[in-house]
């Protein structure tokens, strides 16, 4: 008796998130669907069939290819960059350093401050002008005698988007860190004092004991990392406003939507960032639940 | 033996103090810019200090602020603090109690995370449109509140999923209701996996544009859209601009600031693991 | 039972959220939308809204600007409150197809012939202008300024001092930055982000199409596949070879900055350059000149901000009132000074305005009238996003070809070229 109200209450208690998120989130994704499936151009709703075409477009579209080469250099670099740099600065303050409450502090300050803010900031400091108008980094380097460092950043014919990783590191590398340091300071020290005992150098301590424990926090800093460099946007406006070599596909639903009424074209493109990040996370969805039905 | 270890680890300062430069290096720009005067301002000189410090820059960008601080206020709180809520809620249902079904609504829920917030800007005018909360504080605090269910339903999810089932058993075993579970033994000890989620939503409730801009009127603009405003499509005073941005990030520096030990045990502790 | 309130108080707190929101006003009141939230602008429309409180007591003015993006947030809320059957009173729009191609073609705005008759604002308003605003003999929009894109900026004693008068046509201006980089200046033409790469790409058409021919890209009489519009490709091409390197990191402003620093000799940008070179301190024929962009000479390429009248506004009476109040003189001449705009009107104030804006106004009255591109007057927006996207890709490759064709393809989706 006690169970079954039980039960009802829990549903209860659930119930105004499912179907907060049913309307918000799936309501929302529906009325995408439907759009990039209707020949919609305009101000007002028109919902004639079109079936895939908008979706054939895009996969002809010079544009929508520039779209895809950023977002592969921009997620690898991204990812990478901030798995590399947040496994490093973790093992750094795992070994009891002195000040480590402060870096901590510092390397996650980034985080805490939007692009609408910094933005700008990054924005002069990737200033890709040579010569007599040398500034940002490029002044910086030219004045430490480090010319060799000396670049022109975003405008680099095609990596320029490798340049606008930088910033996005900046901001999520430090969070990177804190789950890493989370993941380091979880490994029990007698597993390590058992491998010297084995006569295990440092090295071989982390390859063979400490990496291989880290791989769930790996995962999840992936998923996060993962869905955030999809979504890009803000970072990119701030950076380096609006332009091609630049493109990213969140900036042209935004332009091919509000800037030029392909309301079709547009919720596509919604979709297909949505079934890419899909592909990233729906496997990690069942990777978790798996292993905990496995515990 | 002491004195060498702390030799040996010395040049461990090394890479630390090079990242803690590539760190510092945008914020002193920002302040730097802020404290120069409009006619000084050339991205040629951005690594000279100003040549006088003056701080009118920053009485003028708090001029321009001051009127929507409060509205951020009065959005940030009420939408951490009930997101953080339900998504405790949900984390406690999802994690200890698997009704039928319960596998498959928590990755519903969670999927909600990924989706690009640019492509329902549509629906989410219209849907604040027909219930009457189109401009308001309400329909923004609303939507973070809706938006911030996934990553804090996660959150405590996989909090609760570390604390052991025995607890709970014994608890049941003496009486205890499934709402007395969850206020006399997980509330008290949620409170890391809370500072996570709250300071989480409260970042982001506070340096969210996108839905503040499409979804208040002027009343009701939070600091954000204040501080894009205080930028003219034609003239733009880096100078008070970056005087502005540094306002309006000190309220999430500050949190970070006094809160940033609690959030790292928070994180370390197992929430926002996966 | 603790744990019940718990959750009591979570719902109520929903509920009072939800009651949070409810509309109010019984006053009369009108809801004027636009994108005009900081600087000069936001200073002009206040100016105006005084002039409005002076004459409509009565009415409440509610200002409904939205932030950012030069108006691409503005547009984002403005589409999602029509579909939603919720239109402001007024709202803020450039003049000419960015207004007719999306707001007339959905049938949400009244012509507004009748105030033009009642206010004898015709009389008033260059005759060239007119046709602009207007699609099947209906004007549908009140201008409430005039800026000038082609304009030429140029740095004075950098041209004496290379011994160079100010060009006129696009063989002399090429002729003059030869001279330049012989003499050692990088790049004579400085250039900014992308927009403003197409700010200067309907210079070029114009100055190497001239009026007519240029006039008809928009209308369909003038092919995109034409050979005249390959040769003013590659005039835009040519003058694209004398630009910086790092345009696509400068904003506008970094760009003009170019010149008064003596970086660059010469800037094409509307003349709300004007106002940034005031602010920085440049005097007028001393710091920076100004001349048509060369080759358009007789020609005033324009654009206007200008109000509207929604089909269901929610206050007809009031929204009529502000029109009248931003297509009056008084209205006008309290806006434009402050904006660092001249007014649609041609009887305005002339004490209230400086040396370049009282020389734009009597090009204003003798000139040609032609519409930008960039800003929203001769070209839908769909159109206009179309061409943004294979400029992009031709300052990408510099494939004229390529250019030529999505150009042509562009008018044949979204033009006039069926």
């Amino acid at each position: 008796m006690r169970l079954k109200s039980e039960k009802w209450l829990n549903i209860l208690l659930v119930s105004p998130s499912i179907i907060a998120v049913l309307i918000f989130v799936y309501g929302f994704i529906l009325w995408s669907v439907r759009v990039s499936l209707s020949q919609w151009k305009g101000l007002m709703p028109d919902y004639t069939w079109a079936g895939l075409q908008n979706y054939r477009d895009l996969f002809n579209d010079p544009r929508f290819h520039i779209d895809i080469r950023n977002t592969i250099i921009f997620t690898t670099l991204f990812v990478g960059g901030c798995l590399v740099i947040g496994i490093f600065l973790a093992i750094l303050l795992d070994q009891g350093l002195r000040g480590e409450t402060f870096f901590r502090n510092l390397f996650l300050f980034p985080m805490a401050i939007s692009f609408i803010v910094t933005g700008v900031v990054w924005r002069w400091l990737m200033n890709p002008a040579l010569g007599g108008r040398i500034s940002g980094f490029n002044l910086l380097f030219d004045s430490l005698g480090l010319d060799f460092l000396i670049n022109r950043w975003y405008t680099v014919p095609n990596w320029g988007m490798a340049a606008i990783a930088l910033p996005a590191i900046w901001q999520m590398s430090g969070y990177t860190m804190a789950l890493y340091l989370g993941g380091l300071r979880a490994i029990p020290e007698s597993l390590r004092e058992a491998a010297r005992m084995d006569g295990a150098n440092e090295w071989q301590i982390y390859t063979n004991i400490i990496f291989p424990l880290l791989r769930p926090i790996t995962l999840s800093a992936l998923i996060i990392l993962g869905h955030i460099s999809l979504k890009v946007f803000d970072l990119i406006v701030a950076v380096a406003g609006k332009q091609l070599p630049l493109d990213v596909p969140a900036i042209y639903m935004w332009q091919t939507t509000f800037d030029g009424n392909f309301y079709g074209r547009g919720a596509a493109i919604g979709i297909l960032l949505l079934l890419s990040v899909a592909i990233l996370v729906v496997p990690y969805i069942r990777y978790t639940t798996r292993t905990e039905t496995e515990q | 033996m002491r004195a060498t270890v702390m030799q040996r680890k010395n040049w461990l300062y090394l890479p630390l103090l090079a990242m803690t430069i590539f760190y510092l290096i945008p914020l002193f720009i920002m302040l730097n810019t802020g404290f120069k005067s409009f006619a000084e301002i050339d991205l040629k000189t951005m690594w000279q200090l100003p040549r006088e410090f003056s701080t009118d820059n920053f009485a003028a960008a708090y001029r321009a602020l001051a009127p929507h601080l409060w509205n951020s206020v009065k959005l940030v709180i009420p939408a951490a603090l009930i997101s953080s809520a339900l998504g405790s809620l949900n984390g406690y249902v999802l994690a200890k109690w698997k009704f039928p079904g319960a596998d498959i609504i928590f990755p519903v829920i969670l999927f909600g995370m990924f989706i690009p917030y640019q492509s329902i800007l549509i629906p989410l005018v219209s849907f604040m449109d027909q219930i009457g909360l189109y401009g308001s504080l309400g329909g923004l605090i609303l939507t973070h509140v809706i938006y911030g269910i996934p990553i804090t339903t996660l959150t405590f999810r996989n909090y609760y999923a570390t604390i052991p089932g025995e607890l709970i058993e014994a608890a049941k075993i003496d009486g205890a209701t499934m709402l007395g579970v969850y206020r006399h033994i997980l509330l008290p000890i949620s409170i890391p996996a809370f500072v996570v989620v709250l300071i989480w939503q409260f970042t982001a409730a506070w340096n969210d544009f996108l839905f503040a801009v499409v979804l208040t009127n002027n009343a009701n603009w939070p600091i954000t859209v204040a501080l894009n405003n205080m930028a003219g499509s034609q003239i733009i005073a880096w100078n008070v601009q970056m005087a502005g941005s540094f306002l309006a990030a000190l309220p999430t520096l500050l949190v970070y600031v006094l809160l940033g030990r609690y959030f790292l045990r928070g994180l370390m502790s197992g929430a926002l693991k996966g | 039972m603790r744990s019940y309130k718990f959750i009591l108080l979570t719902i109520v707190l929903m509920l009072v959220l939800a009651a949070c929101g409810g509309r109010s006003s019984q006053k009369d009141q009108v809801e004027v939308f636009s994108w005009w939230t900081g600087g000069g602008e936001a200073a002009g429309l206040d100016a105006m809204i005084e002039v409005f409180k002076a004459e409509y007591p009565d009415i409440e003015f509610v200002n409904a600007a939205v932030a950012g993006g030069a108006g691409t947030n503005a547009r984002a809320v403005l589409a999602g409150r029509l579909q939603a059957n919720n239109p402001p009173d007024s709202w803020q729009g450039h003049a000419g197809q960015e207004l007719i191609g999306t707001y007339v073609a959905a049938n949400q705005l009244e012509p507004l012939n009748f105030l033009y008759e009642e206010e004898g604002w015709l009389a008033v308003m260059p005759p060239t202008l007119i046709p602009l605003m207007s699609e099947g003999g209906n004007i549908y929009s009140v201008p409430v300024n005039i800026h000038r894109a082609n304009v030429l900026w140029y740095n004075p004693s950098v041209l004496t001092a290379n011994g160079i008068s100010v060009p006129t046509t696009l063989s002399e201006w090429y002729a003059a930055m030869d001279t330049l980089k012989a003499n050692g200046m990088e790049a004579p033409l400085a250039l900014g982000e992308q927009w403003t790469a197409m700010h200067l790409f309907e210079t070029v058409l114009l100055a190497s199409l001239g009026t007519n021919a240029y006039n008809g890209l928009w209308d369909g009489s003038t092919s995109w596949s034409s050979p005249q519009v390959t040769t003013a490709l590659q005039d835009f091409q040519k003058l694209l070879t004398y630009t910086n390197s790092d345009a696509s990191a400068l904003s506008w402003q970094d760009a003009a900055q170019l010149v008064i620093n003596g970086d660059a000799a010469f800037n094409v940008m509307g003349d709300w350059a004007e106002g940034f070179f005031r602010e920085i301190g440049s005097v007028p024929m001393q710091g920076y000149g100004w001349a048509p962009t060369p080759g358009t000479g007789g020609n005033f390429q324009f654009l206007s901000d200008s109000f509207v009248l929604p089909r269901n506004a929610p206050h007809r009476d009031a929204a009529i009132a502000w029109l009248k109040v931003a297509g009056s003189k008084a209205g006008q001449d309290a806006f434009n000074p402050v904006k660092g705009s001249i007014p649609a009107r041609n009887d305005a104030d002339r004490s209230l305005y400086g040396e370049y804006l009282l020389s734009a106004m009597n090009d204003w009255a003798s000139n040609t009238v032609v519409g930008s591109l960039t800003h929203g007057v001769v070209a839908n927006d769909s159109w206009k996003s179309e061409i943004d996207t294979a400029l992009g890709l031709f300052l990408n490759n510099g494939n004229i070809a390529a250019f030529q064709a999505a150009l042509a393809a562009a008018c044949s989706a979204s033009g006039p070229c069926q």
